[in-house]
């Protein structure tokens, strides 16, 4: 029997056709099935808005002039991640682990402001997920993006410290930039969410 | 190179006894090869197939006859949500992403799926996430006490699963066997994916793929789009159930249909997840069998894509009888309409390829075909239901009953029983045994249709779903005695294709490399393939790279 892989050596390679990237690809699927998660999250809270039987809800209790704050500090991460990025790629370790040093910071200051944000909530205004339907839907909806970007800032941590120990070479510029891509989601839903909860759900836009 | 087709069976087997059985048992559980991870999950989706088979006889035995006592209602409402919740969640998905694990990186000349420790992972993630939920029937308390299964029903509708009317904790096993077993799911679509656009070999263009690769590659996209809202609603049905939120609490002004939107977006395109599959195992089977290239292959890639978008917008037929009002309802079924033209497409191509060609009946072309004349009646009685005024008559009856199964059971389930026929020498380099292949086929075929066909009927005639037993004097008796009366025959069906595969491991005759002549790239490899699936990378000119090797005067790229 002549069928054997061996002989299929012979078929003319006429194969002009892109593949893309293996890590980027996967990347973007797990993007993808994320935005579907958050996009119910996102649906769940809009749909909502209004229904409460009872308060507080976010009319009565939220401050957008800080949240503006933090979120200038998280999306301002993305354009340090990609300088960092930029800097590994072309060798330069100070000035990565700089970049990265100061993504961490950006992150670490945005989930300290969903930490106060949430302090204030429950111990000012006495909201809890039990306590109504805006609780229910405004702490899973933060709290699942507050989640991620922690999830974001461990992996970016980790490739922080490997640094610092000396395990990373301008060739894994690729790898950190898949990671990258998932601190750009992170912040991309951040917009959604800020849009959905602190315009919408407060009654700026409506 | 012509020595390779048929001593490798016996050189692994001879090897295989030196080694020990513990030795040999952790090269499985430790392995990330995509051959042995897809048997693995075949297999284990095969043990929940008998398990949910017998939920499913014992139900038909107390629906045997009018008042019959075998079960009481609680247990009842226990077997329907687990035989449903097993046969989509632990039987189709884990069955047809294994099978597509095994087969894809075969067909586009790849070496492995693209992250293989990511698709260990998915399988463990599943089988854990099975027992898990099986767990129920020893650890989990209920309304009536402890030991019970959940018992909300496969869609587990609001606000019937709020702690108030679900006790206990056997409704959080549901939610979390199937989260888990689902974040399994979505490793192995990422891979899916992944491994179609990245990994193809030289000259695998994705107009050359396989239409299995194409069909795995929409799976994969719906995988993808409709697990993640599904993880989603169960979070918030679990905090809902276990941290006091309002979801779906309508006391608290919270909306139960919003569980049934969200079920509903994952729940129909997971349909297409169990059908898509199913359609690429019989456009490999139909050509082979019927010595043709298959009929319209750049529609048929067209149709798949069209039904992997048209169907993130059906979902709520499911729910024609909750009242949306006249223009979602319209829609709906508008939506619904249109994606039955890409189907059909996809069934006259088969009977395009079919016609004229030189048919050869062997076991798997028996599936196949039974496969395309259940799935037709199937989809026709689909679009019965998305009139809407015909669905609020038979809505949650027995004729829904009917329907889903001529699509689930006369579609997926036939056509994975012919995929496993035709890719079982592949797979252990051993033939099934034909004679046997052919009586499970009739019996199950036979049995298949004495059970659902009448459901159709004593549903038109009124009987509910989800109820454990009917009024006598309702005309429902005949109907449903001759439904209980096809489960015999189904069940010595599946009897003898388990034994047949079971027997063959070692009495089969050796298959050699290619036992069906066929074209595609799984068959130039070895009978089982070795480890690393190809010698050398091979190299591709047409969608039929094994025609070209065997008819060089007459290659196929010349046509394509």
């Amino acid at each position: 029997m002549a069928a054997t892989s061996d002989a299929l050596q012979a078929a003319p390679a006429d194969d002009a056709e892109w593949r893309p990237a293996r890590g980027k690809t996967g990347m973007a699927c797990l993007i993808a099935m994320e935005s579907f998660f958050f996009g119910t999250f996102i649906v769940a809270f809009l749909y909502y808005v209004g229904k409460d039987v009872k308060g507080p809800t976010g009319k009565d209790c939220l401050e957008v002039g800080p949240v503006i704050v933090w979120s200038i500090c998280l999306l301002s991460s993305s354009v340090t991640v990609v300088a960092a990025v930029k800097a590994l790629a072309r060798g330069a370790k100070a000035a990565f682990e700089f970049w990265l040093g100061l993504t961490l910071l950006l992150g670490g200051a945005f989930i300290y402001g969903t930490a106060a944000e949430w302090r204030g909530l429950m111990l000012d205004h006495d909201l809890f997920i039990s306590t109504n339907l805006f609780g229910s839907t405004y702490y899973s909806l933060v709290g699942f993006h507050a989640f991620h970007v922690v999830l974001g800032l461990s992996a970016l941590g980790l490739i922080w410290t490997l640094s610092k120990l000396g395990h990373l070479k301008p060739a894994d510029a690729e790898k950190v930039e898949i990671v990258s891509w998932y601190w750009h989601f992170v912040d991309v839903v951040w917009i959604f969410v800020f849009t959905s909860v602190y315009l919408v759900g407060t009654g700026v836009l409506s | 190179m012509s020595t390779l087709s048929t001593t490798p069976v016996r050189v692994e087997e001879g090897a295989a006894r030196a080694v020990p059985l513990a030795t040999r048992l952790h090269a499985w559980a430790a392995t990330v090869d995509h051959k042995r991870l897809g048997i693995m999950y075949v297999l284990a989706g095969l043990v929940f197939f008998v398990i949910g088979g017998i939920e499913a006889s014992i139900m038909r035995a107390q629906l045997a006859r009018p008042g019959n006592d075998l079960v009481s209602p609680e247990v009842f409402n226990q077997l329907f949500t687990m035989h449903g919740t097993t046969m989509v969640f632990l039987v189709g998905m884990p069955i047809l992403l294994g099978m597509g694990n095994y087969l894809i990186p075969l067909m586009i000349g790849a070496r492995d799926m693209a992250f293989p420790r990511l698709n260990a992972f998915g399988f463990w993630l599943f089988l854990f996430g099975g027992l898990l939920l099986y767990f129920s029937y020893i650890g989990a308390q209920g309304l009536y006490g402890t030991a019970v299964a959940p018992d909300v029903g496969w869609f587990a509708y609001a606000p019937l699963t709020d702690r108030t009317f679900s006790r206990g904790n056997s409704t959080d096993y549901w939610i979390l066997g199937i989260m888990v077993s689902g974040f399994g799911s979505i490793a192995t679509g990422l891979n899916l994916v992944v491994t179609t656009l990245c990994m193809r070999c030289k000259g695998m263009t994705l107009m050359r793929m396989p239409l299995m690769a194409w069909m795995m590659l929409i799976v994969g996209v719906l995988v993808l789009t409709a697990l993640g809202p599904l993880t989603a609603a169960q979070v918030m049905l679990l905090f809902d159930r276990n941290l006091g939120a309002h979801f779906f609490d309508p006391q608290e002004g919270g909306s139960a249909i919003l569980w049934q939107h969200f079920f509903w977006f994952f729940g129909h395109p997971e349909v297409y997840i169990l059908i898509l599959p199913a359609f690429g195992f019989v456009s490999e089977i139909v050509p082979t069998f019927s010595r043709k290239v298959i009929f319209g292959y750049p529609l048929m890639v067209a149709a798949t894509v069209a039904i992997g978008f048209i169907s993130l917008s059906v979902w709520a037929h499911h729910m024609f009888a909750v009242g949306m009002g006249p223009a979602l309802n319209a829609f709906f079924s508008a939506m619904t309409f249109m994606i039955a033209v890409p189907t059909g497409i996809k069934i006259f191509n088969w009977i395009g390829t079919m016609w004229g060609g030189r048919i050869r009946f062997a076991s798997p072309m028996l599936f196949a075909t039974g496969f395309v004349a259940m799935f037709v009646i199937g989809g026709l009685t689909g679009i019965m239901l998305a009139m809407v005024p015909f669905d609020w008559q038979v809505s949650d009856s027995y004729f829904v009953v009917g329907h889903f199964h001529y699509v689930l059971f006369g579609g997926t389930v036939f056509a994975i029983f012919g995929a496993i026929h035709y890719w079982y020498p592949k797979a252990f380099g051993r033939m099934l045994n034909e004679t046997i292949a052919k009586w499970s086929f009739w019996l199950l075929f036979a049995g298949f249709n004495l059970t659902f066909f009448p459901m159709h009927i004593s549903g038109l005639l009124g009987m509910p779903r989800r109820i454990y037993t009917f009024q006598p004097d309702r005309g429902l008796e005949l109907w449903n005695l001759l439904s209980s009366s096809g489960v015999p025959l189904q069940a010595i069906g599946v009897t003898l294709i388990v034994w047949n595969l079971v027997r063959s491991l070692r009495k089969g005759a050796i298959a050699g490399n290619d036992p069906w002549d066929a074209w595609t790239l799984e068959w130039a490899t070895t009978s089982p393939p070795p480890e690393h699936n190809f010698d050398t990378a091979p190299t591709v000119g047409s969608r039929r790279p094994l025609w070209d090797l065997k008819h060089p005067e007459d290659p196929d790229g010349r046509y394509e």
